[in-house]
């Protein structure tokens, strides 16, 4: 009404105008809060959630470790073993053995693993048929839909000394039948081809987007100072996809004491427990199997401290080395 | 390049080959990937055999319930933590960070979930594993991207926090909630681990750990339980092969019409998270 013609309008002054004001203001304020209030009602399970089934595990596994933990004594008078448990583990002939096995599928994994997305992206990239490139690569993710459990069952009926493809593949060539899985010498590899088939065509995904986010400018100009395929496949698409190869080698890095242990936990039998058994597959024989919960806890409280080191080693490096960091 | 297309689908045809072959082939190693004396013996067994028909029926259960009650929690949490008003957002953010750096292991969360007395339950398939937090981020990555001048025309017109997501979060983002599902429903599906843990109940246990007990275990007996003296002697390698292929195939399906949502939400994650 005053707004049409210019003149101000009245300033409130009375008391009861401003209390009305704050009024508005404070219900304004708490209606806010009560918004607030929504989202940390929506976030309440979640918590709950965590706090049960993530961090009263992290609280446990320390606990017990440094305990004698008695099922019917409970957690509070249960003795204090300090560092018993750990001290057992490093002075037990596993120790070493576990290590060993560990260390060796991740390098195993780290050297013929990981490299392979890479090459298939790599030689994906120079398909130029957009419809062999979508299928191959359609294709290539389906094992990573299978389960563990089938994949352990592939291998089994693969490398049976009876029936399988591979001996009969050998029988044919005048061969003798290996029981693959009855020989400790044989389960890294057999590991080490799994991982591969299982895990290529899911992790080149990342690759993948990397290359299309090259300039294709580039590569024109690369064509006109005259590099062929090869040069230009070095000089830049490599460089181009090498902060995400950076990335994901350090994420590895950090993961180095955790293996996929369910597929191990299908394929190993005690005959091979001399190369298969890995720290976490002796934490579950250990722990849920033959009951002793402190002692498997502080095996498993040792694997979760080295994974932390290497998890924030890794990240150091790469913020260091290569500008960019998971955190 | 077709070797790498030959040596994934080998498998995967062999199998199928071997399902609808005669036993007799199959232990002679006749069978490559077209099958040697077509039957469906094999399919006809596994149907009739009980507990076959049972694990199969609880995993279709496990992966229907796990995946309603995953995408719940996980909507729960990655709403919040999308959200730029929310106070402390920082440290909700590092609470469902860290168990992905750290975790507590198997022993600690088993005598957890053995003391909340959810041992042969559904309940200890379904709720440990419940929430990822990797899936929370990608899903906040999303809720992230809907539009903010959306929610602020919303608030104007008074609506709360949990009337905009129910009303219009949620329908704006049906894909990735498709998505985030189909993830949690190909692992719960998939899963086997829980189940051998929890479950000594024979008659709850999923197909894959059934699987595992008559493909690499050897242990036919568990299969057997009800079958008649004569289908004994009949389960062999075929029936074997059929029951792989009858965990496998609904997600084989599946898995093309979702595969582009599958992708893209696996790139937003490795991204952002």
């Amino acid at each position: 009404m005053n707004a049409r013609d210019g003149t101000p309008r009245p300033v409130p002054v009375n008391t009861a105008a401003r209390g009305a004001r704050n009024r508005k203001a404070l219900t304004r304020l708490g209606k806010r809060l009560m918004n607030e209030y929504h989202l940390y009602l929506i976030f309440l399970p979640v918590l709950i959630y965590y706090l049960i089934f993530r961090y009263m595990p992290i609280i446990g596994s320390v606990v017990l470790s440094f305990i004698d933990f008695n099922m019917f004594k409970g957690i509070a008078d249960s003795p204090w073993v300090g560092l018993k448990h750990f001290l057992q583990f490093f002075d037990s002939i596993y120790f070493w053995r576990l290590l060993r096995n560990t260390l060796m599928i991740n390098l195993l994994n780290l050297v013929f693993v990981f490299p392979m997305p890479i090459l298939f992206a790599l030689l994906m990239n120079e398909v130029r048929s957009k419809i062999l490139k979508r299928s191959v690569q359609t294709i290539s993710y389906l094992p990573h839909f299978v389960s563990t459990v089938i994949m352990a069952s592939m291998a089994v009926t693969f490398l049976s000394p009876s029936i399988g493809f591979v001996n009969n593949l050998l029988a044919s060539f005048g061969g003798e039948r290996i029981a693959f899985l009855q020989k400790p010498e044989y389960f890294w590899g057999i590991y080490t081809v799994l991982d591969i088939w299982k895990t290529m065509g899911w992790s080149a995904i990342l690759y993948f987007a990397a290359l299309t986010g090259i300039n294709g400018e580039l590569y024109e100009a690369a064509m006109v100072d005259g590099a062929n395929r090869w040069k230009q496949m070095l000089n830049i698409t490599l460089p181009g996809i090498l902060p995400t190869i950076i990335i994901m080698l350090l994420l590895k890095i950090g993961h180095m004491l955790d293996i996929g242990y369910e597929v191990i936990l299908l394929l190993y039998n005690p005959s091979t427990y001399e190369t298969a058994d890995v720290i976490n597959t002796y934490v579950y024989r250990k722990g849920v199997i033959e009951a002793s919960y402190s002692f498997s806890s502080a095996v498993g409280l040792f694997q979760s401290v080295i994974g932390l080191i290497l998890i924030v080693a890794a990240n150091r490096l790469a913020r260091k080395y290569a500008d960019s960091s998971m955190w | 390049m077709t070797l790498v297309v030959i040596l994934t689908l080998y498998p995967f045809l062999y199998i199928l080959a071997a399902s609808f072959s005669d036993q007799l082939f199959i232990q002679q190693g006749k069978v490559g990937i077209i099958p040697k004396g077509f039957n469906l013996d094999a399919y006809k067994l596994v149907f009739e055999f009980p507990m076959i028909g049972r694990s199969y029926w609880n995993t279709v259960v496990y992966t229907v319930t796990g995946t309603l009650v995953s995408v719940l929690l996980t909507v729960c949490a990655a709403y919040p933590l999308s959200r730029k008003s929310m106070l402390g957002r920082k440290f909700f953010t590092g609470v469902i960070l860290l168990p992905m750096i750290f975790a507590g292991g198997i022993v600690p969360t088993f005598l957890i979930v053995n003391a909340m007395g959810m041992r042969n339950t559904i309940w200890a398939i379904i709720i440990p594993g419940a929430v990822s937090s990797f899936y929370v981020f990608i899903q906040r990555t999303f809720f992230e991207a809907i539009p903010q001048e959306l929610e602020e025309a919303a608030r104007i017109d008074g609506c709360s926090h949990m009337q905009i997501l129910l009303r219009m979060i949620l329908p704006l983002s049906l894909p990735s909630l498709v998505t985030i599902g189909l993830f949690y429903a190909v692992g719960q599906w998939n899963s086997f681990f829980p189940a051998m843990l929890y479950l000594s109940d024979k008659s709850m246990h999923p197909i894959q750990l059934l699987l595992r007990d008559i493909v690499i275990m050897n242990q036919t007996d568990s299969v057997l339980t009800g079958a008649a003296a004569d289908e004994r002697a009949m389960i062999g390698e075929s029936v074997k092969f059929a029951t792989i292929m009858v965990a496998t195939v609904p997600i084989l399906l599946v898995y093309p019409f979702i595969q582009k949502f599958f992708v893209q939400g696996a790139m937003v994650g490795s991204i952002k998270g």
